[in-house]
């Protein structure tokens, strides 16, 4: 069962999420991508309805950048977690996407935030944040490890542990995972695990 | 017949020229003036009063301001032109402004305003049957990451962004002396100053009062973190007039 996790450190934020596709009881691949970068410094981790998930972030990153060649400035992470939610909003009544995800950015000034929002439109500002099964074990333990000075080294060991912790304990476990951290410097792919 | 006639105001002249959108913009040039200038700590605007008949119910809240605007929280603007027309521009942009707070959860940048508003103007100097606005606006703004700005906007749709400008009636003059006397160092205070300086020198009054203007600053508090629209009123205006008459007679006479 899917699976994302974030971290909101001091100077960055962490995305990990699980990178199997489903369909049914079968696994069909291992190396799917769910973390989606909308512009340099911002990524978009995604849960849910394969299609759904694919067409919403789609949607969301086209926006995103239609706006930039339009009026000449990114959007700051804020204000892209709140298109998102009202595209959510939009959508919940008419036809709603299954979707959830977390919303991970660093603005020059604003400094990193995480969003996290579910398919009903609800968001959250948090530092740590979650969905799916595997949240429910792993949420607890953050809660204990997270500080607010959280180095990057130590986030990747929160997500390591996150991870076995998954793997013993969750019946429906994905086989494979990914890490991925936004900075000043952009987004980087952290490692598999 | 009529569809003809109606739709020559938006064709071109076979010299290539839109006899309509020219005809807007001079009849604009007849309005009552308005001045904008950008400061270091602060955008001030200020606009000439038309209406200052004794009779004129000045608390009635439509009739209050007559050329000054707020369009959100950190924009304002002053009109010169056809009022009924600048309405209807001042509700779209207000419009606009509250669409993008709601979408985004921040602020519209102020260009992007003066943007939405000018595509609406331009529009109207396209599309047969339609007259376009006979309204210029000078929009003054701050916002996070830019500061303060100041643009302009005539009726053909183009816009353009200003450190210091002025629309309606002799404001050919207006600028002339702006670019004598502005400075890209100047303060709120000394922009105001010279503001009334301009209007004093360009209006047919001979002395200025405080009922013949109107006066708005934009300044930002960045312990707040807001951004005040401050009207001046007429007890703030009324030093600085005298200021300014006596300095003006002071010359008058040194000329004589």
């Amino acid at each position: 069962m899917e699976y994302l996790m974030g971290i909101k450190g001091k100077d960055f934020v962490m995305v990990c999420s699980d990178t199997s596709a489903a369909q049914q009881i079968i696994t069909i691949k291992h190396d799917e991508d769910k973390i989606i970068p909308i512009d340099n410094h911002k990524l978009m981790a995604t849960s849910g309805e394969p299609g759904d998930r694919v067409m919403f972030s789609e949607f969301i990153m086209a926006n995103v950048r239609l706006y930039a060649l339009r009026f000449g400035a990114s959007l700051s992470t804020k204000a892209v977690a709140n298109f998102t939610r009202s595209e959510m909003a939009k959508a919940l009544r008419q036809k709603p996407y299954q979707t959830n995800l977390l919303i991970a950015g660093f603005d020059e000034g604003a400094g990193p935030s995480l969003y996290w929002m579910d398919y009903l439109a609800t968001m959250h500002s948090m530092n740590i944040a979650g969905t799916g099964y595997g949240s429910y074990f792993v949420l607890s333990m953050f809660d204990k490890l997270w500080h607010r000075d959280l180095s990057q080294d130590e986030a990747f060991e929160m997500m390591k542990k996150g991870v076995v912790e998954v793997k013993a304990r969750l019946v429906v476990a994905p086989s494979a995972f990914q890490v991925k951290v936004i900075d000043k410097d952009g987004t980087r792919l952290l490692g598999k695990l | 017949m009529s569809r003809r006639y109606d739709s020559r105001t938006t064709i071109f002249s076979p010299e290539g020229r839109l006899y309509q959108v020219e005809y807007a913009i001079e009849a604009i040039s007849n309005a009552g003036a308005a001045v904008g200038i950008l400061a270091t700590d602060g955008v001030v605007l200020a606009a000439e009063k038309k209406i200052i008949s004794k009779l004129l119910d000045t608390n009635a809240v439509g009739v209050r301001r007559e050329k000054m605007y707020k369009l959100d929280d950190h924009i304002a603007c002053a009109v010169a032109g056809i009022t009924a027309d600048a309405n209807i521009l001042i509700n779209t942009a207000r419009l606009a402004a509250q669409r993008h707070l709601l979408t985004y959860q921040e602020p519209i940048p102020v260009e992007q305003l003066v943007r939405a508003l000018c595509d609406n103007k331009q529009g109207y100097t396209q599309f047969g049957g339609l007259r376009p606005f006979g309204v210029s606006l000078l929009y003054a703004g701050w916002e996070e990451g830019r500061g303060f700005q100041l643009y302009q906007s005539d009726p053909s749709g183009n816009y353009g962004s200003w450190k210091a400008t002025a629309i309606g009636g002799n404001h050919q003059a207006a600028t002339n002396i702006l670019k004598q006397d502005y400075k890209d160092d100047i303060t709120l205070q000394e922009a105001i100053k010279l503001i009334i300086k301009i209007l004093s020198k360009t209006m047919d009054s001979t002395t200025l009062t405080p009922e013949k203007l109107e006066l708005v600053t934009i300044t930002h508090d960045s312990q707040k973190e807001q951004v005040r629209y401050h009207v001046l009123t007429e007890p703030e205006m009324k030093p600085l007039l005298d200021e300014i008459n006596k300095q003006i007679q002071k010359e008058k006479d040194e000329e004589s």
